[in-house]
């Protein structure tokens, strides 16, 4: 059986996983967002309203969080129409941290205090939404729509060219993935208990693009390895607890610098397929 | 009255807006040239926060730990040049702003355990303890600093960019690294040479942030370093004068929101100044023409 100890481990990286995908699939249009932490808020925030304020179950109310959540995506996404590369970057980066100083400010949710009140979920709960979200990636990744998404990061103007929306496509993406972080913040919200505006700040929106980029960037499974990484690496490296972040940092750059791609990409799997073949 | 307060905000939001337009130099200087965001700058002026503190409360005078800051964070910005920018100068914009977001998680964890997260305060004596007073709207000799050391580092680093062989190297770089090299620049060292520069005017910052607020913790770089990516935005990432336009804009803002409406409203504010910007002007208030701008990388 898992200690309590070991269930918060594993239910702080399925949240990581699903914060990590959340960016993963605005990524794989070539665009990178740097405030999912915002949408993260505003997940974590709406659910536990609905739940403990409004009286609803946690299920309908963390859909009905993703759902809102995908309309201020949608909404972030215009801007991204016009924006490219680090123009994105940075104005994501102010739409998070804009999202965090309203909540900072918003009475009813608590304001700087946080709001508490929430019901624990089970740990399966948190494994089954994660299950679900990584398989709805997953499954995404074989279709039509992904060899859009992917020909839009590759050329936008090409994919324009050849008769794609890119604009339906880039701004599907944001919402998809603000979907995602909404369902990320409301399952942290159910298993702290307490949340609090600091809680989603910009070393947030990094540590989802730090586990996506650690893991690779190029499919979903890499955000598996990129999430269990940061979750298990300052467990072995006990005697370096204080120079955790530090170590984070310095693996970033020496990943970004031998393999630029993560430590997994499609080849990888191009290869286990072919010694399949070959045996 | 409420003149009197009214100007000593605007006062104060200069002073604070002097710090956001160097740090926001030090931006648009790799930002510009080199069309990569640099988010460890943050926290190199955090660091150089630091360095400015330690040396001023060992005893160095102020004149000689300005210079000393400065030089360290330059000599940590050259650095993350060689490491974190030049392997990867191919990859696409996104890929060097992801290893500068590595530096600067190390240079900020380096802070925590070396400074710990306590705020510190610096205690001011002698000349720099004096203000003037002008009815009721007072100044300090460290705002009348601030700003001195803030218009001289612009209108250096101006003349150095728009004047000199070394300005004209880094703008040709910027245009084409390859044709740059052909007529005799020599490209890597003139990219370290941007680096250090915005190193120097990130360190700069800093130590003036330590002499005026007084309390600097290893949060700084989150908390003031980031918004000076705003301040570049609305000025013009392009333009060296859109800093110095935008720096006191938005201080001056910043201040009055917290006068008039509340503390906490204060990043809605400035981000949302920049969204605004980005919107409807991304190029910034200076940045020219939006043909001419790097905006749409």
């Amino acid at each position: 059986m898992m200690s309590s100890y070991q269930a918060g481990l594993v239910a702080d990286g399925s949240i990581l996983l699903l914060g990590a995908l959340s960016v993963y699939v605005i990524l794989s249009t070539g665009q990178l967002s740097l405030g999912n932490a915002g949408f993260m808020a505003i997940g974590a925030y709406l659910s536990s309203w609905l739940t403990v304020s409004a009286g609803m179950p946690l299920t309908p109310a963390i859909v009905v969080s993703a759902a809102v959540s995908a309309v201020f995506g949608l909404i972030i996404g215009f801007p991204a129409l016009r924006l490219k590369g680090l123009y994105l970057a940075m104005a994501t980066l102010g739409f998070g941290e804009m999202v965090r100083t309203f909540f900072l400010n918003f009475e009813p949710t608590g304001g700087a205090g946080g709001f508490s009140g929430m019901e624990h979920v089970p740990l399966w709960y948190i494994l089954g939404w994660t299950a679900f979200v990584l398989a709805c990636v997953m499954i995404c990744e074989r279709t039509r729509w992904w060899l859009e998404i992917r020909a839009v990061n590759d050329d936008e103007l090409a994919a324009g060219l050849v008769g794609m929306n890119t604009t339906v496509t880039k701004l599907m993406a944001f919402m998809t993935g603000a979907a995602i972080a909404a369902v990320a913040g409301a399952l942290l919200a159910h298993q702290n208990l307490y949340i609090e505006p600091g809680n989603f700040g910009f070393d947030r929106s990094t540590e989802f693009v730090l586990a996506m980029i650690l893991g690779g960037s190029s499919l979903a499974a890499g955000s598996i390895v990129g999430a269990a990484l940061l979750i298990m690496l300052p467990e072995l490296l006990r005697d370096f607890v204080d120079w955790r972040i530090a170590i984070f940092g310095a693996l970033l750059v020496a990943v970004l610098l031998v393999r630029r791609q993560g430590i997994l990409d499609r080849n990888v799997f191009g290869l286990a397929k072919f010694w399949r073949r070959a045996n | 009255m409420g003149v009197s307060i009214f100007i000593q905000q605007v006062l104060n939001g200069l002073t604070l807006g002097a710090v956001y337009t160097l740090i926001a130099l030090a931006f648009s200087l790799v930002m510009g040239i080199l069309g990569i965001l640099n988010l460890a700058i943050s926290e190199i002026f955090m660091i150089g926060a630091f360095i400015g503190f330690s040396l001023i409360m060992s005893g160095v005078p102020v004149w000689l730990a300005l210079p000393g800051a400065m030089a360290v964070a330059a000599v940590i910005s050259m650095v993350i040049a060689r490491i974190g920018y030049e392997p990867l100068r191919n990859a696409s914009h996104i890929t060097p702003m992801l290893s500068t977001l590595g530096f600067s998680m190390i240079l900020q964890n380096f802070a925590t355990n070396t400074w710990g997260s306590d705020p510190m305060q610096l205690t001011l004596e002698g000349w720099l303890d004096t203000r003037f007073h002008f009815g009721l709207v007072s100044l300090s000799v460290v705002q009348i600093v601030v700003f001195a050391v803030t218009l001289g580092l612009c209108v250096l680093t101006a003349l150095l960019i728009q004047r000199t062989d070394i300005g004209r190297g880094l703008r040709a770089v910027a245009e084409n690294r390859d044709v740059s090299r052909i007529l005799g620049v020599r490209p890597r060292r003139m990219i370290l040479v941007a680096f250090a520069l915005s190193g120097l005017l990130a360190g700069a910052a800093g130590v003036l942030v330590g002499l005026h607020y007084s309390v600097i913790t290893p949060y700084i770089g989150v908390d003031i370093g980031l918004k000076a990516i705003a301040v570049m935005i609305v000025g013009g990432a392009t333009n060296i004068w859109g800093a110095l336009l935008a720096g006191p804009i938005i201080g001056i803002l910043e201040v009055l929101t917290v006068a008039y409406g509340g503390a906490a409203m204060r990043d809605f504010i400035v981000y949302g100044m920049m969204i605004a910007i980005l919107l409807v002007r991304p190029q910034g208030l200076l940045g020219g023409s939006s043909k001419t701008s790097g905006g749409r990388v």
